[in-house]
Parts: C-alpha cells; sequence; structure tokens
C-alpha cells in the first residue's frame, strides 16, 4: 500500500460519514476498533508465527480497567485510558513469560487457558465486574477537549484518529530490522538463533507491543459500547480475531482491518436474521481453512495471477 | 477427616471424567500433531444423543452405545473428509478447523435441544450411596473411579501390549519412520482420531448423571482437558493420567474451600509447570 | 605464530558427552581446533556428528564435558551468544527461510550481526550499509542474479550456496560446515569445494563430509567419529591408511588408500 493509497484511504474514510445514516456510522466505528485489534493480533502472528488463542485477554483487560475505573473510581479519559493500556501492557508481559517458551499447539493452548483465566473472573467475581451481567453506564470521554465525545461523529473520528495512527506506527515497526527479525523467526527460528538473534526476547517485545496494542483497541471499545461483558475476554471473541486476521490475509499490514470489517458486517447482517451467528461463524472457519487459508487478499492474489498468467 | 476424604473421592472421581478427555486429545495429538478443539464438542454431543436415546427407550446402556456410535462417526467424518484436506505440518489451520466444528457443533446442539442445562439418569442399581468405612460415598461416583482405571488400563495395555500399541508408539515418534516401515499411517490415523472420539463421548455420558450437560459445557470441559495436557504433557498417557488426577483433585479442593479462587488453584500450578518444564511432566521433547 | 608460546584453540571440546534416553550418542570426545585450521570430522551414520554440531552451537545441553570459543568457555550460552562470539553453523537439511528471496535472506543475515537489528522504529532502509553488505556478498559469491527469487524457487545446488552465504554473513571467526555437499550433483559439489577454498584462511573450519574426494581435498587434519566416540585423527594421509578407520568406514577394500 502506497502512501498515496493510504493517504486516498484516509480521506475516504474521513468523508463516508456524510453518507452513512447514524447506526451505520456505529458499525463503521466498530469495524475500525476491531480492526486495531485484529492488527495488533497479525503483529503476532502474521508476522512473528506466534498462534494465540487468547488474545481477548488484552483487549477484555483494557476494556474492564477503564470500564472499572470510569464508573466506580473516576471518569478522567486520560488517566482511565493510561490506566487501561497499562494493564494490558503488565498482562501480555506476564502472560508472554509463561506462554512464549511454547510452541505451535502447545502455545495455543496455554494462550487459551491463560486468557480463560480472565474470563473466570470476569464472570465469577460478580462483586467486581458484574459477572455475566457485564459492566454497563460508561460514559463517553470527557477528554479535555473543547467539545464532547459523546455524538457519533466526533467518536468515530476519534477512533479513526488511532487506528490510522496505529496503522502508520505498525507500518513502521513492520519494516523495520526488528519487524524483519519477526519475520525471519516466523520462516526459521532455529536459523535465527544461529544468526545471532535472541529470538525469545524479539517474540516477547512484539507479544507485549501486541497486548498494548490490544488493549488500546479495548479502550476505545468499552467507551464506544458503553458497555462490557466476559464476552470480551471469552475463547469465541479470541477466535473472532483469529478469523478476523486470517479472512484478511495474515501477514499483510491491512488485511486484518479487512478482514474485521467483513464480519463485524456480515455479524450485523446474520444476527437480524437468526440467532445461529455461532453455527454460521464456525462454518466460516471450516470453509476459510479449507478453501481459502491465504485470505481474501490471498484468494484475489491467486485470481489475478492466474489470469496474468 | 470424613470432609478430606470425601473431597479426595470426588476429585479422583472428576479426575477421571477429564482423563477420558485427556486421553483422547493427547493420542491424537500424539499420532497426528492435530489440536483437536472439537474434543469438548465430543463430550457434550454424547451427553445429548444419551439423552434423546434415554428418553426415548429407557435403556441407558442403549443411549451410551448410540452417544458414542454418532461421536465416533462425526470423529471419523472429521478425519476423514475434513483435517486430511488440509496441509500437514501446520497446526494453526487444524486447531482453527476443528475450532470451527466446536463452534457449529455447539450451536446446532444449543438448537435442538435448548439451553437448559440438563442431566442424565443414573442407572438404577447405582444409585444407592455406599459405606466406605467413616464415609458414605455416592456408588456412581465409584463407578466413575473404575471407569476411568479400567480405560486407563486398557489403554496402557492397547499402547505397550498390543500390535496397534506399538505402531501407535512407533507413529508418535517419527510419523516418516513409521511410514517408511510399513505402517499405514492413514488408518492408523482414523482409528487414533475414532478411539478418541469415542472416549470423549463416554466421558460425556458417564458424566452426565454427575455434571450434566448445558451450553458452554463444551469451553468448560475443553479447558480443563488443555490444562490436564499442559502439566501432563501432550502425547504421553502417563501425562494424561497423573495430569488429570491433579487437576481433579486441585479443581476439587479449590471449589470446595476458595470457590472465589478456584481458578487459581489450577492455573498455579499450570504456570509452574510452564515456568519449569514447558512441555509438561512427561512431554515429548519440544 | 611464536611456536613456543601455547595457541588459544580456536574451538575446543573436552569429555563431551550426550545422552538421549538410554542411548549414548557421544562419548567424552575431546578434539581441538587451532586458528584457520581446517578439520573434518568423518563417520558413519549415526557416528555422533550432527550430535556434536549441535552440542557446539549450542541447540541442544551436553550431558557432560565442557565446549570453548577462542578461549572462553561457552558451555552453558545460548546459541546467540555463541553465534556474537564467532561461532556460525550451516545445517545438513538446508535451513532457509522459504517465502524470503536470496536478498531478504541475507539482508537478516548481515543484520543479525550488526547492532541495528533492535531498531524498532526505523525502517530497514535507513541502514544502507546493511543492503550494501548483503549485495556485495551475494557479487561476491555469484548469485547476484538470484537475488530477488525466493529462497523456496531455487535449485537445491544454490540452495547449499545461499546456507553457506548466510553462515559467512556474520564473519565468525569458526565455522561449522555440516555437509555442505550433500545432495549435489559433481558440478554442484565442485562448485561448493571451491567456494569452501576461498574461504578467508583465518577462518577455522569444521567439516562434516561424506564425500571423501572434497573431505581429504580440504583438510589439514581429519577426525574420525565412531558410535560416538573418536576412533582416529591425524592428517588426511595418516587417515586414509589406518586400517580401523578402512574397516568401519571405507568399507573393507578400500584400505589400500
Amino acid at each position: 500500500m502506497t502512501r498515496l493509497g493510504a493517504a486516498a484511504g484516509v480521506v475516504a474514510l474521513s468523508l463516508l460519514p456524510l453518507a452513512l445514516t447514524s447506526y451505520q456510522l456505529g458499525l463503521l466505528t466498530k469495524m475500525l476498533i476491531f480492526g486495531v485489534f485484529a492488527m495488533s493480533l497479525n503483529l503476532i502472528l502474521g508476522y512473528a508465527g506466534l498462534p494465540s488463542l487468547g488474545h481477548a485477554a488484552y483487549f477484555g483487560v483494557g476494556a474492564y480497567t477503564v470500564g472499572l475505573l470510569a464508573v466506580k473510581v473516576v471518569d478522567h479519559f486520560w488517566l482511565d485510558a493510561a490506566a487501561g493500556l497499562l494493564a494490558a501492557a503488565l498482562t501480555a508481559a506476564l502472560f508472554g513469560l509463561l506462554a512464549l517458551r511454547a510452541h505451535g499447539s502447545y502455545l495455543l493452548m496455554i494462550t487459551l487457558a491463560l486468557s480463560q483465566v480472565l474470563w473466570g473472573i470476569a464472570f465469577g467475581w460478580r462483586w467486581l465486574t458484574g459477572g455475566d451481567d457485564g459492566l454497563p453506564g460508561v460514559p463517553r470521554p470527557a477528554a479535555g477537549l473543547p467539545f464532547s465525545l459523546a455524538d457519533g461523529l466526533r467518536f468515530y473520528y476519534l477512533v479513526l484518529v488511532v487506528f490510522a495512527l496505529t496503522a502508520a506506527a505498525l507500518h513502521v515497526v513492520v519494516r523495520s530490522p526488528f519487524g524483519r527479525a519477526l519475520v525471519g523467526i516466523r520462516e526459521n527460528e532455529r536459523r535465527m538463533e544461529v544468526l545471532g538473534y535472541d529470538t525469545w526476547l524479539y517474540k516477547y517485545v512484539a507479544f507485549v507491543l501486541a497486548g498494548v496494542v490490544a488493549g488500546l483497541a479495548g479502550v476505545l471499545f468499552v467507551y464506544y459500547n458503553g458497555f462490557v461483558s466476559p464476552v470480551y475476554l471469552s475463547i469465541v471473541f479470541s477466535a473472532t480475531a483469529l478469523i478476523m486476521v486470517i479472512l484478511g490475509g495474515a501477514g499483510t499490514l491491512l488485511g486484518p482491518a479487512l478482514g474485521s470489517a467483513v464480519i463485524v458486517f456480515l455479524e450485523n447482517v446474520i444476527s437480524a436474521h437468526t440467532e445461529r451467528w455461532l453455527l454460521v461463524l464456525g462454518l466460516i472457519y471450516v470453509a476459510l481453512t479449507l478453501f481459502a487459508p491465504e485470505g481474501l487478499l490471498g484468494l484475489v492474489a491467486r485470481w489475478t495471477g492466474r489470469r496474468a498468467s | 477427616m470424613t470432609f478430606w476424604a470425601f473431597q479426595v473421592l470426588n476429585g479422583v472421581s472428576f479426575g477421571m471424567l477429564l482423563f477420558l478427555l485427556a486421553a483422547g486429545l493427547s493420542l491424537i495429538y500424539g499420532v497426528m500433531r492435530i489440536l483437536n478443539l472439537a474434543h469438548g464438542s465430543y463430550y457434550v454431543l454424547g451427553a445429548y444423543v444419551a439423552l434423546s436415546v434415554v428418553r426415548a427407550t429407557e435403556s441407558l446402556l442403549l443411549a451410551a452405545a448410540a452417544g458414542t456410535a454418532v461421536v465416533t462417526a462425526v470423529g471419523i467424518f472429521m478425519e476423514r473428509v475434513l483435517l486430511r484436506r488440509l496441509p500437514r505440518g501446520e497446526e494453526l489451520p487444524q486447531a482453527l478447523l476443528t475450532f470451527g466444528i466446536l463452534l457449529i457443533v455447539g450451536d446446532v446442539s444449543l438448537w435442538i435441544w435448548g439451553g437448559t442445562p440438563q442431566t442424565l439418569p443414573r442407572p438404577e442399581i447405582l444409585s444407592q450411596s455406599v459405606r466406605l468405612g467413616p464415609i458414605v460415598f455416592p456408588s456412581y461416583r465409584l463407578f466413575v473411579i473404575g471407569a476411568g482405571l479400567a480405560a486407563g488400563i486398557g489403554l496402557w495395555a492397547l499402547q505397550e501390549r498390543t500390535r496397534l500399541g506399538a505402531m501407535v508408539r512407533a507413529a508418535i515418534d517419527d510419523a516418516e519412520i513409521a511410514r517408511a516401515t510399513g505402517i499405514d499411517v492413514s488408518r492408523l490415523s482414523t482409528a487414533v482420531f475414532a478411539l478418541g472420539a469415542a472416549l470423549a463421548a463416554l466421558g460425556g455420558i458417564i458424566g452426565g448423571p454427575l455434571l450434566g450437560v448445558y451450553p458452554g459445557a463444551d469451553f468448560e470441559i475443553l479447558l480443563l482437558a488443555f490444562v490436564v495436557v499442559i502439566i501432563g504433557g501432550l502425547g504421553s498417557l502417563k501425562g494424561a493420567f497423573v495430569g488429570a488426577l491433579l487437576v481433579g483433585l486441585l479443581d476439587n479442593f479449590g471449589k470446595a474451600l476458595f470457590p472465589e479462587f478456584a481458578l487459581f488453584t489450577i492455573f498455579a500450578p499450570m504456570a509452574l509447570i510452564l515456568a519449569v518444564r514447558p512441555t509438561g511432566l512427561f512431554g515429548a521433547r519440544p | 605464530m611464536d611456536g613456543t608460546a601455547r595457541v588459544v584453540s580456536a574451538l575446543a571440546v573436552e569429555g563431551l558427552t550426550r545422552d538421549f534416553g538410554g542411548l549414548r550418542a557421544l562419548d567424552r570426545v575431546t578434539l581441538a581446533a587451532a586458528p584457520g585450521e581446517r578439520v573434518v570430522i568423518l563417520g558413519p551414520n549415526g557416528a555422533g556428528k550432527t550430535t556434536l554440531f549441535n552440542l557446539v552451537t549450542g541447540l541442544i545441553a551436553p550431558t557432560a564435558g565442557r565446549i570453548s570459543l577462542l578461549g572462553r568457555d561457552v558451555t552453558r550460552l545460548a546459541p546467540h551468544r555463541r553465534a556474537r562470539l564467532g561461532l556460525g553453523r550451516t545445517f545438513q537439511i538446508t535451513t532457509l527461510f522459504p517465502r524470503l528471496d536470496v536478498l531478504e535472506s541475507v539482508l537478516l543475515a548481515v543484520q543479525g550481526a550488526d547492532g541495528a537489528r533492535f531498531t524498532l522504529h526505523r525502517p530497514v532502509s535507513a541502514f544502507p550499509h546493511l543492503r550494501e553488505r548483503a549485495r556485495a556478498l551475494l557479487d561476491e559469491w555469484g548469485l547476484a542474479g538470484r537475488a530477488h527469487v525466493p529462497t523456496r524457487q531455487l535449485s537445491y545446488g544454490e540452495q547449499r550456496q545461499v546456507e553457506l552465504i548466510l553462515a559467512l554473513a556474520g564473519r565468525p571467526r569458526v565455522l561449522l560446515l555440516d555437509e555442505p555437499t550433500a545432495g549435489l550433483s559433481p558440478a554442484e559439489t565442485a562448485a561448493v569445494a571451491a567456494m569452501i577454498r576461498r574461504f578467508p584462511r583465518d577462518l577455522t573450519l569444521l567439516l562434516i563430509e561424506h564425500d571423501m574426494d572434497v573431505a581429504l581435498d580440504l583438510a589439514d587434519r581429519v577426525v574420525v567419529l565412531h558410535q560416538g566416540r573418536v576412533l582416529a585423527g591425524g592428517t588426511p594421509d595418516e587417515v586414509r591408511k589406518d586400517a580401523r578407520v578402512a574397516e568401519i568406514y571405507l568399507g573393507v577394500d578400500d584400505a589400500r588408500g
């Protein structure tokens, strides 16, 4: 994606609200927030090759921290958001220590189990989190700006700015020596070790970074939604993030954002007609892994490649 | 004293259920390098099918057979039709596909059997309580312990004493070499998958009267099975047994003594194992 | 080098032992390579040659014994630390980066020895010296024309060459080559052997080879392993004439040297 393409994309996204109803704008906002979440997972999955089934943990920690602080302690945007990011970072730092000595299926199981512990806390400690009923009443942030962010349009622009900055930051990281080393580790970790790279350290830093960005998405989400529940710490949510990344195309920068847009859209449409969204999601998983493992962008590349040859 | 003895027996019986699941999970991974997330589905589907059959026929034996048969068929279908098409050597696509099945079966079960928790009835002869010294213990739970031990001994004998077992062991060590020595790894894979599915279904059916079956049970039991193999080591029968006992006891004591922190009583040993021996107590070399 | 001064070995292992369960793969192996020396390790399959390399590289830990690199005890050091001290290695089974092209692969290898490798916030293109060195390496070893080909699309012979270039990129002082000519045609074998002959003369080489002609031609010294132990050692001529070696390795009819 060239600089021109990126600029055009940002301009398009800035102008799009003019054509949308407020409901559709809300949906677009959600797509961007989940886009940030999916891009964070892509850093460890697509670039470093670390399969994680527990990425919702950091999203949820960011969301719950802000929610709890805003509702029960003090509603101060910068303070609460910073606390949310810090909490997500600390969680990733802890979980990374436990998980990253493992590979492949072990890593999948461990990340899943660790995130489930957090889910269990959110679900079981009703006195703190409201349990299954969730935590309602999170107000839109009063960010010390001269205007309120309670308005859907203004909040959308906040999210768009964060999305664009995140994409830009990840773009830099991915093209840095650090980012290239992650790709090398994905392709052949043993080779990288023997070439002088402390591969564990690289994976760990990527893991914590991905956790912080996931936490950022969680922070945005709880403000957007006004409400958070254990669903956002669940395995299904972690797996949904995985599907977003793979659907869009793992290892490409914006593929995951595309994937998240598709999934948010599908969920919205399908849930309006039937209760069987999870069934559809499951079918998408099966179909994707069987027929389009490289994702939508990969499919497109294959078709255009075929026509060219 | 009686409290502790009761809790220990409870924990052991729960552990035996976990063993049935973990053994299948571990076996499938050991031979085929597939992390089968649908294992939780096998558990609940077995229980649900048995529930319907017992309601229709009043025969628990028939219900158990039906439940096991249906789940085994699902397992064979998954292995032969779906999993075979995936590229070998990559573990994430396989995990995702099996997760898709987990979601599908879970939602279909919700659709067919509804969201209310249900329990399977106990057989008449096992509905009494038995006096063991100072404690009175439900005989059904003793049955569960017996069933788990029988399965353990059966699996161990299969693994150590039979030709099938020898092939499984060879395939666990190195599938390429196993194939080179003429072992039909393809048929073996299907057999192993079917066995794992059957064990999980039995776990659900036997556990049905104790734990019930409800939406979300598939995730819960899957998580516990994961903790068992993380602690015991993927691919090891001994690991599954020891891990299952440990997790069963810990989970039980955790819920009895510190219900608010029950998850931590499992989490702490798991974290310890991860820190000290990332591939589990009896796990294969990384 | 002053003949009376004690020369520090470039690489030395002492009493190196490694068990795998009940199997002793390496049994109290002691050997040393002087700086710039070319030592060839011979031995039948299962003799423990690759195990020796894995131990020296640090990919597995020894059951007993010590390893020292350029005078420094590295027995407990992680593989990447040994690489930073000047140890390079190629693998018997080609271990490249399948989806990366040749230039990107060599770039990673060059980066591995450079302090820039930790940089998160600036693109690789901000460090032109890395790319220049990568290109120079490709030019020097004749693969400049294949720079943008994904490594998995290279011919097997070319892949083995890239394997060598990756190992050289970090300017190692000691290089372990694990069967660099395995599976190559005679022409490719000659090309790789020629490449090895062009290596800097002060580079210490430990070479596992099956091709006897290549091995004895390149070697200053030969060490023969058998069933995890050092069976014989000496100059190529001495080893060629050693009856024990002939018996177990070359086949009974080759004892005539």
